[in-house]
């Protein structure tokens, strides 16, 4: 029936036991009935970026993605990537050096994006950044220290940090 | 957003018994379907989840024929390396498509139905009138902003893009839509998408109730030398303003066109194939001269709106140049 249904999302490996309506987008689900507000909203319709989370290890749009369809997937978000002593991941490290974000908005689905683009292997050049990192739009035009900081946390991951 | 059912289905056959009642969608990757319904485009009040119907998301490339199925994702397709190496365009037309994220969502039977992104058809609230949307309505973009709509295929009643790419790929090469209901059906990609007419609601020959549960293409050598050019307003994460899937392959000789296949996106209203170019190549030298020459048929017929002239003058070009890099003197 159309209304209000039990589901259950593991987000950063807690497990949420939620009542939503059936059209709940996960981004919503996030921000509204989990209070991870790391994960952000920016066009909601899939052009921005901004809302970018790992379902099954892989970088999707929470925007255009049913929280029903998440249900009983591994979901992760900017707030599960550092260590739980709070060291930071080395993608955030690396945005952190490189002074990569200016207003900061559309930083955490940045990091995001970029943590999968680094372990798909498309951050071998700053041509092959720049394509893969495409789906993530910076209003601020903080382009070039995205680049590079992507770059360098992709040398360090070769290098053998942790993704 | 309307209400909607929302059920998760475990097996194809349940699937398709479920979409035989009115107001259902499937649901796959959701890219388009979500985005339009948050813009009350798409008002479905059911929707089927297939995403976890098992078996449709093999990539297969046997010495004959590359077979997909509909649930494969965008990403998992262009960056397959059988699929890379028999036929280049194809995966070119999938990692040259949307941003990474939506291509990890999206799947291969979705992107193939993904619909117009004419600003009109997304605007239900600004624009009541949209064939499309409401047969008879009229259409908004004959006389509204239409850079970005169709020279080639269109009707009085409408001049929306078909705004993919795969599918100008899958056209090119003759692919085929492999589509489920109460019996299989195999449907030639070219005839599967309709020209709008004075029906342009009806885009594609899918039944209600049917699903396309994959795609096959027959390898050849066209295929296995072939480029797909996408020409846009931005270098990523843009449609086409114009795109051309095309293969060629030459006699012994190493310049003859033996066999040459062309299809244009981002100019017509649906994959458009340009088989008299094609004809005017075959047994030609496979030289710049003779490639621009034949390319500036690609455009016959097209007719501008307005603000979309400049497509007539880029299609041609965008053609050449794919046909002078797939034949390798680009």
């Amino acid at each position: 029936m159309p209304g209000i249904y039990p589901i259950s999302l593991i987000v950063n490996g807690t497990r949420h036991d939620l009542k939503l309506d059936t059209r709940t987008t996960l981004l919503d689900a996030l921000r509204e009935h989990t209070a991870l507000t790391g994960t952000k909203k920016g066009c909601d319709h899939g052009q921005c970026g901004a809302c970018t989370v790992h379902v099954d290890g892989e970088r999707v749009l929470s925007c255009l993605t049913l929280a029903a369809q998440a249900a009983g997937r591994d979901v992760r978000t900017i707030e599960g990537l550092a260590a739980p002593d709070g060291v930071l991941h080395v993608v955030q490290t690396a945005f952190v050096e490189h002074d990569a974000f200016q207003c900061g908005y559309c930083t955490p689905g940045q990091i995001m994006s970029a943590v999968a683009c680094i372990r798909e292997g498309h951050a071998g050049s700053d041509d092959e950044i720049r394509e893969y990192m495409s789906g993530n739009l910076c209003r601020c035009g903080a382009y070039p220290h995205i680049v590079a900081a992507v770059r360098d946390a992709a040398r360090r991951v070769k290098s053998g940090a942790p993704v | 957003m309307n209400q909607f059912n929302y059920l998760r289905a475990d097996g194809i056959a349940t699937a398709l018994a479920e979409a035989a009642q009115p107001g259902t969608r499937f649901l796959a990757g959701g890219t388009t379907l979500i985005d339009l319904m948050k813009l009350n485009v798409e008002r479905p009040t059911r929707i089927i989840d297939i995403t976890s119907l098992p078996g449709l998301d093999t990539i297969e490339v046997s010495a004959t024929h590359i077979r997909i199925g509909a649930l494969a994702k965008m990403s998992k397709v262009a960056d397959h390396d059988g699929v890379k190496q028999a036929a280049p365009a194809l995966s070119e037309s999938l990692w040259r498509a949307a941003s990474a994220q939506l291509r990890n969502m999206a799947t291969i039977g979705g992107n193939v139905l993904q619909r117009t992104r004419c600003t009109y058809f997304r605007d239900p609230g600004a624009y009541p009138n949209c064939n499309k949307r409401t047969p008879g309505s009229g259409c908004a973009a004959l006389d509204g902003i239409n850079r970005n709509h169709a020279v080639l295929g269109t009707s009085a009643h409408c001049i929306a893009v078909y705004p993919g790419d795969f599918a100008v790929a899958l056209v090119a090469f003759d692919g085929r839509l492999i589509v489920r209901g109460k019996t299989e059906r195999v449907i030639a990609a070219d005839s599967f998408f309709l020209p709008p007419g004075a029906t342009p609601q009806n885009e594609n020959r899918l039944l209600p109730g049917e699903m396309i549960v994959g795609v096959e293409i027959a390898r050849s050598s066209a295929l296995q030398r072939s480029h797909y050019l996408k020409v846009r307003d931005r270098a990523s994460y843009e449609f086409a303003a114009a795109s051309a899937a095309v293969g060629i392959a030459l006699e012994a000789d190493g310049r003859t066109i033996r066999d040459v296949r062309i299809a244009m996106g981002g100019v017509a209203t649906r994959p458009w194939r340009l088989r008299t170019v094609e004809a005017a190549l075959m047994g030609k030298p496979c030289d710049e001269a003779t490639l621009r020459n034949a390319a500036a048929g690609a455009v016959k017929g097209a007719r501008s709106h307005g603000h979309n002239e400049f497509k007539i003058a880029l299609a041609p070009k965008v053609v050449a140049r794919a046909l002078m890099n797939a034949g390798g003197i680009a």
